[in-house]
């Protein structure tokens, strides 16, 4: 696992953060204010969560007067995706390597 | 065990031309199994643990630890397939399960690998089915871009 992975998983498993992100994932861009009123926990709370985020590359931020929209940053969930695909991909070789066994088994 | 279904599993299925008898010895004869898996001491006896080994590569020690939990013969094959030594702790911690279900003129070989999740087990728990949306969504915008 690498350590983009490792930080992925990392910010997202707290429920309360990962909660914020899917919730920018279904609703599109937000301000911090419209998030705490959804996440059941203080402003200061949220900001942080999104500090997080953000290091993590999974939320953008753009300031616009005195407000700030956060969105999710879909891409950075890549290196999941490939962790994954990874390792399906293991299983389906494994499952070649049986079944070339099975053949050689018949002999 | 709703908590476990809720995490995300990995499933191959196949069809093979060769009777659930001999893929049986295949998925439960140690010299068989390291021939298309990885080199073990595998023992067909529930509650054994074993260990598959390979070559260990960056950020992975090579070793799997592993219990037999569950074992009907030419049908069902359940084992643990866990992290070890030191990445024990936060690594995978999954169950390999095989299912045989005879066809006409030959098997369906299920595994599936269930289980995965991040390495916090404490945030995990509260993830439920989080984390498939969140790939589902990403797949779905990447297949509108």
């Amino acid at each position: 696992m690498t350590q983009t992975q490792d930080t992925l998983f990392r910010t997202l498993a707290d429920p309360t953060r990962r909660a914020i992100f899917e919730r920018l994932c279904r609703d599109g861009e937000q301000t911090v204010a419209a998030l705490t009123a959804r996440a059941h926990v203080s402003q200061p709370a949220v900001s942080k969560h999104l500090a997080v985020l953000k290091q993590a590359k999974l939320v953008r931020d753009r300031h616009e007067g005195r407000q700030t929209h956060y969105s999710a940053q879909l891409g950075a969930l890549a290196p999941l995706i490939d962790w994954t695909s990874q390792m399906a991909g293991f299983w389906e070789k494994k499952f070649d390597a049986l079944e070339d066994l099975l053949r050689r088994m018949d002999q | 065990m709703t908590e476990t279904a809720a995490l995300r599993s990995i499933v191959v299925e196949r069809d093979m031309p060769h009777p659930p008898e001999k893929i049986w010895r295949a998925l439960t004869q140690s010299a068989l199994i390291e021939e298309w898996l990885m080199q073990n001491d595998f023992q067909p006896v529930v509650g054994h643990k074993f260990n598959f080994r390979a070559q260990p590569v960056m950020g992975w020690n090579g070793v799997t630890d592993c219990e037999v939990l569950e074992i009907v013969p030419r049908a069902r094959l359940v084992y643990s397939w866990n992290a070890s030594g030191e990445q024990a702790e936060n690594g995978l911690k999954t169950i390999v399960t095989w299912t045989l279900t005879s066809r006409a003129g030959g098997t369906h070989v299920r595994m599936e690998q269930s289980g995965f999740r991040p390495e916090d087990e404490n945030g995990y728990r509260g993830m439920g089915g989080g984390w498939p949306r969140i790939l589902g969504r990403l797949e779905d915008v990447a297949a509108k871009s």
